[in-house]
This record gives structure tokens, sequence and C-alpha cells, in this order.
């Protein structure tokens, strides 16, 4: 059996690594675009799986230095998100398949890799390695859009992860140092947390977007290519769901700051005109769901945390497919740019109703048999505040996902140019084929309740709660704020009409922060530096020029010429350093952190 | 099946189909008051006949107006904002 396993991520390596030299016939292209991820999904569908409450296969441990590192601890918690993780990776590159540029997929497979290595490690270490990797794979789904925003969309998305990787690495390290030696990735004594418990849940909870590290995720989903954006609402925060789940599951902090989120993404989707932007503050409410689910720890929690994150995952892909599309055929993703396409795109509009659906738990769709689980579970804790604001989110949820996104795209007043109106249409055969999967499995999750709950961890309350999940009262619950909320809407669609602009959020400080920086770099530090190579020029020049002046007198024809390459060169010395000094401040920011990445492991080392 | 007629249908007689829509809307209220096991309510406002309806209607209108309150304070701002 040991022999047996195959890390699925190193099939998504190793795929990504032979892409370039795959034939660039179409044909052959496509087949091999999706006999990879298939492969990688067939590895997790096959993989043996110990029993629930068994201890977990360990497989792929080596020893490196000091350390035992462990790449495969397979178990029914990371099979669950193992399993998604490859589905929709599949789905993911169905969608992409129209893309020519190979760079593209391998990125987004590198991306998945990161995601899938994160899953399956058992220490700390594996999963640093892991994690960065998710970060530097993913920028490149940014900047692939090629637009001059993406650049600098990308700068920031990395800037902040980077951040994010180092309160990580440095939590890693102090509980190395505290532990003597520990670095088994497991659940974290979280009833009397010290501050590395508090700096890895920051790296943690920095990747699961929780206020106030929120802003890179709006900016960089809604900025992403088409195809890259549906990858990346997958994977980065549902793996940190998965890395809280494992590392953090009872930390109480966790429940106010998910109820918070949950609420504050459904605020900025309220203001938010770019229909992409506002599916990414989405992500944030219900990730904010996940995250109480995580901090209520309790067996039925843990269990809604992962059958919600499963079902989001394929809902989110669903609905950023439908926005993509819209994207791809028009060239427009805001709302006071759109409007009226009903005519045009009818299938892409069910395939969006259908992802606004079940992210809204309507019954008989996956939102349903998922979300509840978490305020059930709240509920049944007696957390009555957590859970009333939860289900208060989920009114916002269908508001904005199930009613906003389809209604001002598809229907509502047509504000798109005569451009954009000719060049909407239904989207190519490989995007219908990958909306269609995405809104089988979601109507499927919803109507067949043992696919999603045999793969939950905690298998008892998982079938004690399929027995209430479709309960006349929940149903009736269910359905009544749902339908009460759409009335509100229809009341006041005038109030919600889209406003041609953006929304302040996080991201101000380091983008205004950063101008502040630069101002200071331009003005005072620029003025430094000039005088200082004023002064490099002054001091390397005033001995020379005397010194030359004495050598003139003495024999002034013979020396002239070796003093002035001298003083060229000394001025020269002064030019390369101000380059130096005033050098791109990326780089700057990366030596820093590398440098600093660096210096911590040596001093573990040591 | 084509979509685009169906949607269109629907659009001509949109009258009929907002008052179904009510008569849906009344229906899940009646059905909720009389029919629903409530042993199963975390609290006791849930056994009020109009509690989830109104908690839906109530929840959007918060949503809508708090939202857009707070947007207008000055975080929604002009689209070049960020723009040198």
């Amino acid at each position: 059996m040991n022999n047996m396993w195959i890390h699925p991520a190193i099939i998504m390596m190793a795929g990504a690594c032979l892409l370039p030299f795959i034939p660039r016939s179409a044909a052959v292209l496509k087949s091999y675009l999706v006999t990879v991820p298939a492969l990688a999904f067939m590895s997790v569908l096959f993989m043996n799986v110990p029993a629930h409450g068994d201890p977990a296969f360990i497989h792929g441990q080596f020893q490196f230095l000091d350390w035992q590192l462990t790449f495969g601890r397979v178990d029914s918690l990371s099979n669950i998100f193992g399993h998604i993780m490859t589905l929709m990776c599949l789905i993911g590159t169905v969608y992409g398949l129209h893309v020519k540029d190979v760079k593209e997929h391998m990125a987004a497979w590198l991306y998945v890799a990161g995601s899938l290595g994160v899953i399956y490690c058992g220490d700390y270490i594996t999963l640093f390695l892991f994690w960065e990797l998710m970060a530097f794979t993913s920028v490149f789904l940014v900047w692939f859009r090629k637009r001059k925003e993406s650049l600098w969309t990308g700068y920031r998305y990395l800037l902040v992860h980077t951040a994010g990787g180092l309160f990580l690495l440095a939590g890693i390290i102090l509980r190395y140092k505290a532990t003597g030696g520990d670095l088994a990735f497991t659940l974290m004594d979280v009833t009397n947390p010290t501050l590395y418990t508090y700096l890895i849940m920051i790296g943690f909870i920095l990747n699961a977007a929780v206020p106030p590290f929120h802003a890179w995720l709006p900016d960089a989903y809604g900025e992403a290519t088409v195809s890259g954006a549906v990858f990346m609402c997958a994977f980065t925060t549902k793996t940190a769901v998965y890395a809280l789940v494992r590392g953090c599951a009872g930390m109480d902090i966790l429940i106010p700051l998910g109820v918070f989120m949950a609420l504050y993404g459904v605020v900025y989707a309220v203001l938010e005109n770019d229909c992409r932007r506002l599916l990414a503050y989405h992500i944030i409410s219900q990730v904010g769901y996940m995250v109480t689910g995580v901090g209520i720890g309790t067996e039925m929690a843990i269990n809604g945390t992962c059958a919600h994150a499963f079902a989001h995952i394929l809902y989110k892909g669903l609905l950023f497919m439908g926005c993509g599309s819209v994207l791809q055929m028009t060239g427009q993703s805001k709302f006071t740019e759109l409007g009226g396409l009903y005519k045009k795109m009818p299938r892409a509009f069910i395939y969006t109703l259908i992802g606004g659906l079940s992210i809204s738990a309507f019954p008989l769709f996956s939102g349903f048999v998922s979300k509840s689980m978490i305020v059930a579970a709240g509920f049944e804790e007696h957390m009555l505040w957590p859970a009333f604001l939860l289900t208060l989110a989920s009114a916002g949820t269908f508001l904005h996902t199930g009613l906003k996104v389809p209604y001002f795209i598809w229907f509502g007043k047509n504000n798109c140019t005569n451009e954009t109106w000719e060049k909407a249409a239904e989207p190519p055969v490989n995007m219908e084929i990958a909306m269609i999967a995405a809104s089988f499995l979601c109507v499927f999750i919803g109507c067949y309740l043992p696919y999603l709950y045999d793969l939950l961890p905690f298998q008892h309350a998982a079938s004690e709660y399929a027995h209430h999940v479709y309960s006349s009262y929940h149903v009736s619950e269910s359905l009544q704020i749902l339908l009460f909320t759409a009335l509100g809407f229809f009341m006041f669609t005038k109030k919600l009409a889209p406003e041609p602009t953006i929304s302040i959020d996080m991201d101000w400080f380091y983008r205004m922060g950063g101008r502040g920086f630069m101002w200071i770099a331009k003005k005072p530090i620029q003025w430094v530096d000039d005088k200082v190579s004023e002064g490099y020029q002054g001091i390397g020049l005033i001995p020379l020029m005397t010194t030359a002046k004495f050598w003139s007198w003495f024999d002034w024809h013979a020396i002239d010429g070796v003093v002035d390459g001298i003083a060229r060169s000394v001025r020269g010395v002064g030019g390369k350093a101000r380059a130096l000094q005033s050098g791109q401040l990326q780089y700057g920011i990366y030596f820093a952190a590398t440098a600093v990445a660096i210096v911590i492991v040596a001093y573990v080392l040591s | 099946m084509d979509l685009v007629k169906i949607i269109d249908f629907l659009r001509d007689r949109l009258k009929t189909v907002i008052r179904i829509s009510y008569v849906v809307l009344a229906l899940l209220i009646v059905h909720y008051w009389f029919f629903v096991d409530k042993h199963s309510a975390h609290t006791k406002m849930e056994h009020l006949f109009f509690f989830w309806a109104a908690f839906g209607f109530i929840a959007c209108l918060l949503i809508i107006f708090l939202s857009k309150w707070y947007g207008h304070l000055g975080i929604m701002t002009r689209e070049d904002y960020y723009d040198e």
C-alpha cells in the first residue's frame, strides 16, 4: 500500500513541467490538459483512506537535516479537501481549455500543487514550502491578464502574502524553539494560546482573508485572468480554512472574527460595481462561516466547515465562471456597463443563477446542506448571537449573489454599448461544459446527501444531521428568509442600482502608505542621496584636482590625461551608488524578505 | 427549449407573475403557522408565525440601507481614486 501511494501534487507538478514539451496541436494539447488533472483526481479518489477515527496513513517521509518531513498524511480531513481541490482543478482546467498560453496552465497547476501539498503535509516545514509555492505561482494568474493594473495588483498580492508568510514562519520557529523541536502540523493547544499560536493563526487567517487582512482578495481576484480567477477563488482561502481546521479548531477568537467577516463581505458587496469583485467580497463572507465553524470547533461545526468549503468551491467557481464568461465575451465586468443580456447569453444566466441559488442555501442546492450545519452547530452550543448574525448574512448573500448579480447583468437597465451588445454571445463550448459540470454538482450535492456527507471527518455527527437537514422546519425557515429577502430586493431595486464607484478598503493603507513611502523615497531620501552623491564627487574630485594641479605644475603635459581618467571613474562610482540606492522598490522588498527568511532559517539550524 | 422565449413569456405577463409570487409568500407563512412542527426552534420568538418572514425582510432592508449609508460616508469614491 505504501509504495502504491502517489502524491497528487506530484502529478500536477510533473504535468506542469512537461506541459511546454507537449506538441502544440490543439487535439493533443487539449487531451493532455484534461488528462493530468483527471489523473490527480483519480489518485485522490482511489487513495486508501483510514476508517473514520483511525490514525492517519503516513506516506512520503524524509529526513532532512534534523527534521522529519512528512509529505503524505492521509486521513478523512485531508481526503475531503484533496477530493474537492483536484475536482475543481479538473473543472477549472476544462473551463480554461481555450487559453493558448501554456504558461497560464502551468501557473494554475503549480498553484494547485501548492494547495495539495499543504493539504497532505504533516509538518510545518513542508507546509511552509507549499504555502509559499501557492503565493508565488498564483500571482502569475493576475499578471497574465496583462493590463497595466495587473502588474501592480500582482505586486500588492505578493507583498501581502510575503508578509503573511513571514508571520507564519515566525510562528513556526518560535513554536519549534518553545516545544524543543516539535514541527508536527497538528492541533495546537488553543485553550492556552501563546505568541506563536497567534502568529501561526495570523499566517493562516491572512490567507483566509479575515479582516483586517482581507483586502488582497477582491483586489487580486477582480484583476485576475478569466480562468485564473476560477482557480484563485477556490484554492487560497479554502486551503487556509483546511489549515485552520487542522491547527486551530476550537480557538474562540475565530468566532467573532468569522461572524464579523461574514457581515463585512456582505456590506462591501452592496457597494461593489464590478461583478467579479462583488463575488470576491462574497468569498470573504462565505469563508466567515467556515472560520466561525472552526472557532466553534465541535464535531458538527468542523463537519459544517468542511462541507461548506466543499460546496463553496463548486458554487463559487461556478459563479466566477458565469461572470467570467460575460467578461470573456463582452470585455466588461461592471454592472454599469452591462444589463439586459438574457437575450444574448441565456444559458450563462441559468448557470450563474444555479451558483447564486447554491450560495444562498436554497433548498435542493448545495449551500443548503452545508451552510446550515455551521449555523446549527452555533445554535446547539447556545451561541445565539453568532447564529442569528450568520443567518442575517445569508439573507445578504441571496440579496447580492442570487439576485443582484443575475438581475443587473442579465436583466435590469441595459447599459451595454453597441460594441458590448454585439460581442455578447454564449461562451465557447469548453466553458459551458465546465459550467454544466459545476451546476450539476451543485444540485447533486443538495439533492443526494451521501455524496458529501460520507466524506465528512465526523461520520456520526454527519449522519445525525442528515436526518434534520430537510425537516419541514428548516426548509420553511430558509424559504421564508430567502423569499422575503427577494421581496425586499424587488421593492428597493432602485436603491441597489449600481453606481460607478470603487470602495475604499483596508488596501488603502498600503496603497496610500506605499505612496507616502514613495514620497519619502523621492523627496527627502533622494535629496540626501543627491547631496551624498555630490559629496562623493566633491570629496573625490577636489583632492584629485589639487593633486592634478600639483602634477600639472610638475609636468602637466604627461599626467593630465591620467588624472582625468581617475576623476571620471570616481564620478562613475558616485553615479552607480545613486542608482543602487534609488533602485526599484519591489526588488528591495524581495531581497529584504528573502534575507530575513534566510537569517531565520540559519538561526534555527545553528 | 428556447430559454429566451420562456423568459420573454414571463416578462410579458409580469403582473401575473408578481401576483403569483405574493400568493406563494402568503402560503409560506400560512403553512409555517399551521403545519410546521416547531419543536426544533431554538428560541421562543421563532414560534411567532411571521418570525422568519419578518427576519428575512428586515434583514434585507437593514443590509441595503446600512451598507449604502456606510458607502456614502465616503467609502465609495471615484473610480480613478488610486490613479496618479
